[in-house]
């Protein structure tokens, strides 16, 4: 430093343009390594966690996944056995619980920090959807959100416009920053080797949480998760009420083995809870069979469901625009349909 | 109770209710001759401003309209001048600017304007990417409530959910006074903040086509159909 201050304007621009190149051949030559973000509850990985693994193998470094609360110790061990992942890392600390952006993004950064991770995944979750923007902007990086393909380990591709375009762009920042889709990802599994090593993590900077958690009141179902279900019914305007929803879904849902979910009509009518929306401002779904009932099929909407493996639907306007995307369609009174469809299912049962 | 001077970003993008097309060069999506209006999720955040001041008249002494973007965006400000916003600023610029460089933005007006509120909508639907509000607070220091439902502790960034409100529409004669408050112009690199963009975008393509399967004629049609497909 001392002679650079001293060295002639000629000299100092080399020095600079030297050091610039050591950083530059220093960061092509940072070994890549990922932090993948895990969501847990109740001693249990959640489901969504499952994909960022397989996303975060795709970018070509170590996986390293990172599990925060006061479950953390107890959640690595089953994650530590899933395929792709190098090391756990835990933040056994129940400040982290109730996933405050305001204390778990400032220590995901001192665990970035100490990591030294090229990339960090998380899912396009309501959890990732909320933290990972602000660890990105305590970390100075354009985060790329809701990621649905991996080209390379700078290059992402993501919907844009409710999914009616598809972008892929390139990323200049140092670290990367990704939510990821999690049906656009295979879930990862459990491996046959041997399991990963788990750690405790030294870094957590205890930032006190200006936002505190008052209480939740959470939608109970015994059915499967909307977010991860192979097949799912999906009830709109067309039912009228939320008495007939209440009526004519469950049981065809049942009878599917389905989730249920809702267009915005039905929930912003109070049909359903809003938990159950599907579309552009509720949950993206891809499962195996989508069936619409009663759902006109508007862009907001074909935006959380048109990934869908098989996508049938009933609806007694002909010209509804769900009939374009629809694999099967049924011109009918869904009054009569569906339970019709319901004693079909389960009288083959 | 303490005064609320309230921040509400505003953007301009293609109606909710057209469907986009890439360009030719596969660069972007068509915007020219397209129709343009306030983003939804933004009209929800005026409203919920608006409404706080109604509910609570001597708290809410300031509710500030900003955007940044073109020259035309003077028009989506104008439109949330007659939902109720008392004035209005425009960062203008032509060129995309990314969450990170708007959060940087909002950063310096709520130093410039004195807020202690901004309510954000929680997504823009032309980039979707969900991530403004949450960089804000990040860049704050602040508390920030994501997908609010129902509006906490001050200085705070709230981003609004659609269920949160349903905003009003502006009278005729509301828009009419809109047309004399006060919206100032500034240029984005008057803002001193680094905007330059951190993504490249190498291509944008139309999804694959979905193509409907047909009709069938009754549920036992259905059922047969979904078990060739394989869904049964």
């Amino acid at each position: 430093m001392l002679l650079t201050r001293t060295a002639p304007s000629v000299l100092r621009a080399a020095a600079a343009a030297a050091t610039a190149g050591a950083r530059a051949r220093a960061r092509r030559f940072c070994p890549l390594s990922t932090l993948a973000v895990l969501e847990h509850k109740e001693g249990n990985l959640l489901p969504q966690s499952l994909p960022v693994i397989t996303a975060a193998t795709k970018l070509g470094g170590t996986v390293t996944a990172l599990l925060a609360g006061t479950d953390a110790a107890s959640v690595a061990a089953q994650v530590a056995k899933l395929n792709g992942v190098s090391e756990v890392l835990t933040v056994s600390n129940g400040a982290y619980d109730k996933s405050l952006a305001e204390n778990f993004a400032p220590m995901l950064q001192e665990n970035i920090k100490a990591g030294g991770f090229t990339h960090v995944v998380a899912a396009h979750s309501a959890f990732g959807k909320n933290i990972m923007p602000r660890l990105s902007a305590l970390l100075d990086v354009q985060q790329i959100s809701d990621v649905i393909e991996i080209h390379d380990d700078s290059t992402f591709v993501r919907p844009i416009y409710a999914g009616n375009a598809i972008a892929t762009v390139k990323s200049s920042d140092d670290i990367k920053v990704l939510t990821i889709r999690g049906t656009a990802f295979p879930a990862a599994a459990e491996g046959s080797g041997s399991a990963a090593a788990v750690q405790e993590s030294s870094a957590d900077p205890k930032v006190e949480s200006s936002t505190t958690w008052v209480s939740e009141n959470l939608a109970k179902s015994e059915r499967p998760d909307l977010g991860t279900a192979t097949r799912v019914v999906s009830g709109g305007r067309g039912l009228k009420d939320k008495d007939n929803f209440d009526k004519l879904m469950p049981p065809l849902a049942d009878a599917l083995g389905a989730a249920i979910g809702a267009s915005r009509a039905a929930v912003d009518s109070g049909f359903a809870d809003n938990s159950l929306q599907v579309g552009q401002t509720g949950k993206v779904v891809a499962p195996q069979l989508y069936l619409a009932v009663g759902i006109s099929g508007a862009i907001q909407h074909l935006a959380g469901m048109k990934d869908s493996k098989v996508i049938a639907a009933i609806n007694k306007d002909a010209d509804a625009p769900i009939f374009q995307v629809a694999d099967v369609g049924l011109v009918a009174d869904l009054f009569t349909a569906v339970p019709e469809l319901t004693e079909k299912l389960k009288s083959e049962k | 109770m303490t005064a609320l001077r309230i921040l509400v970003p505003v953007k301009r993008v293609i109606d909710y209710a057209v469907k986009p097309r890439v360009n030719a060069a596969q660069t972007g999506v068509e915007t020219a001759g397209v129709k343009m209006s306030m983003n939804p999720f933004d009209e929800l955040s005026i409203e919920e401003a608006v409404r706080l001041r109604e509910r609570h008249p001597t708290t809410v002494t300031d509710i500030l309209a900003f955007s940044a973007g073109p020259a035309k965006a003077q028009d989506t400000l104008r439109t949330a001048m007659a939902m109720g916003a008392d004035r209005a600023l425009l960062a203008e610029t032509d060129t995309e600017l990314e969450p990170l460089a708007v959060a940087k933005l909002l950063q310096r007006v709520v130093k410039d304007e004195d807020r202690n509120l901004v309510i954000l909508g929680k997504q823009s639907i032309d980039g979707d990417a969900g991530q403004t509000g949450q960089m804000l607070a990040g860049l704050l220091g602040w508390g920030q409530a994501t997908q609010a439902s129902a509006v906490l502790g001050l200085p705070a960034v709230v981003t609004a959910d659609l269920r949160l409100n349903e905003p009003r529409y502006a009278s005729l004669p509301n828009i009419m006074k809109a047309k004399k408050k006060p919206l100032v112009k500034r240029a984005v690199a008057d803002f001193g903040v680094e905007v330059g963009a951190r993504l490249q975008t190498v291509k944008v393509v139309e999804p694959a086509p979905r193509k409907g399967g047909g009709k069938v004629e009754d549920v036992g049609g259905l059922v047969a159909r979904l078990k060739e497909l394989g869904a049964l």
